[in-house]
C-alpha cells in the first residue's frame, strides 16, 4: 500500500472532476488530498466518498492567486512535512504548469498526461500517449521519491465504487516564498464554458465552416447539449476560430464522451487529438473523408443542413 | 541581452507513427523531421527581442539525435547567431533533456537574460522541459505564452489557461518563456539567411560534456504500440435534403439508446 497525495485544482472552491477520477483509481492506498484555497461542501463530501482520508487545505499570503512558484513552494513545504511515495494531479492548466517545477525541486521524475495507471503491489506503471495519441507507451519511474504524475481529464472515468466515509480536514498555513513571475491580472476567456480538455461533449468545426460567423450554428447546437465548441487546424489557420479552440496535434488533445465533427475531413494530426473520444459523430459531404474511419456514426451530408436539424432534434429529445 | 532558444526536432505532424518491432521506440528511418512547431514561435520571439535590444545575441540549443541539425540551421537561417547540439537519443526523458540544456547554457559561457522554448514538443507531449529548466536554473517561468511585451526591465506576459482565459504575468529579470501558437507569426528564412547560416557556429557536445549520465533518467518509456482500432461505425447518406431529417432523427436515437451519451 502506497502513501499517495493528490493535488486538487479548484476554481472558486469547486474541485476539478479529474481529481475524483484519480481517487477512484487509487482505491486501496492511503490517499490524502491537498488543495490551495478552500473546497466547497460538495467537494469535501465527494472527495471523502471516493476515498480521501485527509483533505489538507493550504492558505496564506500571496496564495489567493495562482503562480507556479508560489504554489510549488507552498506544496513543497507541505510535502516535506509528510511522507508520500506518489504525488498526483490532473493534467489541468495548473497541474501541467506547476508539477514540472515541483518535481524538479525533488530531482524526481514526473510522468505527464497519463491516460491510465496501475499499481502491482507498490510497483507503479502508467500509460502515456505520445505523438498526440498516434502511439501509446508504458511509463515507469526511476530515481528518488516522491514520484509525480499528472492524469488526463476524462481518461479514467468516474469511480465505480463509493465509500460513505468522512475525510478529516486540516487547515494548513502555507508560504508562497519568493515569487518572481507575478500574476497582475486575469482576463476572462470569450467562453465561460468548461475547457475543451475537460469537456464532456465537444462540437468541432472544420474548413467547411467557410467563415467565422458560421460558427454560430455550432454555438447553438452546443448550447442545447452543454458542449464546448472546438475547431480543426484548417479552421484556425483560416481565421475562423481562435487557437485556444484547436483540437489536434498542435492544439488540444481531447477525450470527451461525445465528439461531433462538422465539416472536418480528418487530417492525421486532427484524428490523433480526438480519437480517444468515447463516441464520435462525423458530418461531411465527402463520403471518403478519413474522419469517417473513426466515426461511430457518420452522416454524409452538408453540415449547414444537418447541424440545425441536430440542434432541433436534441432540443425535442431533451425537453421531454 | 543573452537570449537562448531551446528547439527540438520532431516528426512532421502528417507522419504515420510505427513502433519498432521490439517496442523500444518508433521507426525513424523514413521520418521527415521538422522543427517542433511551437519552437518556431520561440525563435521568432527571440529574434524580435534581439532586434529591440541592441547588442543582443540569440543562441539556439537542441538536444537530440545527430541525424541532421535541420532545426538549428533553420533557426540560424531565421537570424539566430550560434547554436549548440547536445547529441543524445531522440527519446531522452524530460529531466535529462532539461539538465542537458542547462549544461549547454553553462558551456556557452553566457549568463542567460531570457530563455525561450515551445510550450510543448509534439512528439513526447510531456510539457515539462521549460519549467524544469527554469527550476534547475532557479529562474521563474511562464508557460503557454501568447502575449509578450517588454517595457525596459519589465516583461508583461500573457499565459493562456482554460477556455481562452489569460493570466497576465509581470516579470523582472531572467525568465524562461514557453511559447504557444498565436504569440507571433514566425518569419521564413531568406535565401541570404540560409547561406549565412552555413557559416554560423554549431558546437556539438556529448551528454557527458554537459554532465548528464544514465543516472539522471527519471521516466522510462517502453512498450511503444499503436492504440487499439475502433470497429467500423454506422454510416448514413443524407446528401439529399429530403432524407436528412429522417437520418438526423435516427442518429440522435442511436446516441441516446445505443451509445447512451446524451
Amino acid at each position: 500500500m502506497a502513501n499517495v497525495l493528490v493535488f486538487a485544482q479548484t476554481n472558486s472552491e469547486k474541485v476539478k472532476p479529474v481529481t475524483y477520477e484519480i481517487l477512484g483509481k487509487l482505491n486501496g492506498h492511503n490517499v490524502d488530498v491537498v488543495s490551495i484555497g478552500g473546497v466547497d461542501a460538495e467537494g469535501m463530501e465527494t472527495l471523502a466518498k471516493y476515498g480521501a482520508a485527509n483533505v489538507h487545505k493550504i492558505s496564506g499570503d500571496k496564495l489567493d492567486k495562482y503562480s507556479p512558484e508560489g504554489y510549488a513552494n507552498a506544496l513543497k513545504s507541505f510535502i516535506d512535512s509528510k511522507s508520500y511515495d506518489f504525488v498526483f494531479s490532473g493534467a489541468t492548466s495548473v497541474g501541467k504548469d506547476m508539477f514540472p517545477r515541483l518535481s524538479g525541486m525533488y530531482n524526481a521524475g514526473l510522468a505527464s498526461d497519463l491516460t491510465n495507471f496501475i499499481f502491482e503491489g507498490d510497483n507503479f506503471h502508467g500509460t502515456k500517449p505520445l505523438f498526440a495519441g498516434k502511439c501509446l507507451t508504458k511509463v515507469e519511474f526511476s530515481g528518488p521519491k516522491p514520484h509525480f504524475a499528472t492524469v488526463r481529464p476524462n481518461a479514467l472515468g468516474m469511480p465505480a465504487s463509493e465509500n460513505p466515509a468522512a475525510a478529516a480536514t486540516n487547515d494548513v498555513s502555507g508560504e508562497a516564498g519568493n515569487i518572481r513571475a507575478i500574476v497582475k491580472e486575469i482576463i476572462k476567456g470569450a467562453s465561460e464554458k468548461v475547457d475543451l480538455t475537460e469537456a464532456n461533449i465537444i462540437v468541432s468545426g472544420g474548413r467547411a465552416m467557410k467563415e467565422a460567423s458560421n460558427f454560430k450554428i455550432l454555438d447553438e447546437l452546443a448550447d442545447v447539449i452543454g458542449a464546448t465548441v472546438g475547431a480543426s487546424r484548417a479552421a484556425v489557420d483560416s481565421g475562423y476560430a481562435a487557437h485556444s479552440m484547436q483540437v489536434g496535434q498542435t492544439g488540444k488533445t481531447v477525450s470527451p464522451t461525445l465528439y461531433i465533427a462538422c465539416g472536418i475531413s480528418g487530417a492525421i494530426q486532427h484524428l490523433a487529438g480526438m480519437r480517444t473520444s468515447k463516441c464520435i459523430v462525423a458530418i461531411n459531404t465527402d463520403p471518403d473523408a478519413p474522419i469517417f474511419t473513426k466515426a461511430d456514426y457518420g452522416i454524409v451530408g452538408d453540415l449547414f443542413t444537418i447541424v440545425p436539424l441536430l440542434t432541433q432534434e436534441f432540443k425535442n429529445l431533451l425537453e421531454k | 541581452m543573452n537570449i537562448f532558444v531551446c528547439v527540438k526536432q520532431v516528426p512532421d505532424t502528417e507522419t504515420k507513427i510505427t513502433p519498432t518491432s521490439d517496442g523500444s521506440f518508433i521507426e525513424t528511418s523514413s521520418i521527415k523531421w521538422i522543427m517542433n512547431p511551437y519552437d518556431e514561435f520561440a525563435v521568432e520571439q527571440a529574434l524580435q527581442v534581439k532586434a529591440a535590444n541592441e547588442g543582443s545575441t540569440v543562441t539556439v540549443l537542441r538536444v537530440g539525435g545527430v541525424k541532421s541539425s535541420e532545426a538549428l540551421r533553420t533557426a540560424m537561417a531565421m537570424g539566430a547567431d550560434d547554436s549548440f547540439l547536445v547529441e543524445a537519443a531522440d527519446n531522452l526523458d524530460s529531466f535529462m533533456s532539461a539538465k542537458a540544456l542547462k549544461g549547454a547554457i553553462e558551456k556557452s559561457g553566457k549568463t542567460p537574460d531570457l530563455i525561450f522554448a515551445g510550450k510543448q514538443a509534439i512528439d513526447s507531449d510531456a510539457l515539462q522541459v521549460p519549467q524544469l529548466l527554469a527550476q534547475m536554473l532557479d529562474l521563474p517561468s511562464v508557460s503557454v505564452v501568447v502575449g509578450f511585451e517588454q517595457n525596459g526591465e519589465t516583461l508583461s506576459l500573457k499565459r493562456e489557461t482554460e477556455g481562452g482565459a489569460l493570466e497576465v504575468y509581470e516579470v523582472k529579470g531572467p525568465c524562461v518563456i514557453a511559447c504557444n501558437k498565436g504569440l507571433n507569426t514566425p518569419r521564413y528564412a531568406s535565401l541570404p539567411g540560409i547561406m549565412k547560416a552555413k557559416k554560423k557556429p554549431l558546437t556539438v557536445l556529448s551528454l557527458a560534456d554537459v554532465g548528464v549520465s544514465d543516472e539522471d533518467a527519471r521516466v522510462n518509456y517502453s512498450n511503444f504500440q499503436l492504440p487499439p482500432e475502433k470497429p467500423a461505425g454506422k454510416k448514413f447518406d443524407a446528401m439529399d435534403e429530403a432524407t436528412a431529417p429522417g437520418v438526423v432523427k435516427e442518429v440522435v436515437g442511436f446516441l441516446r439508446n445505443e451509445a447512451k451519451v446524451i
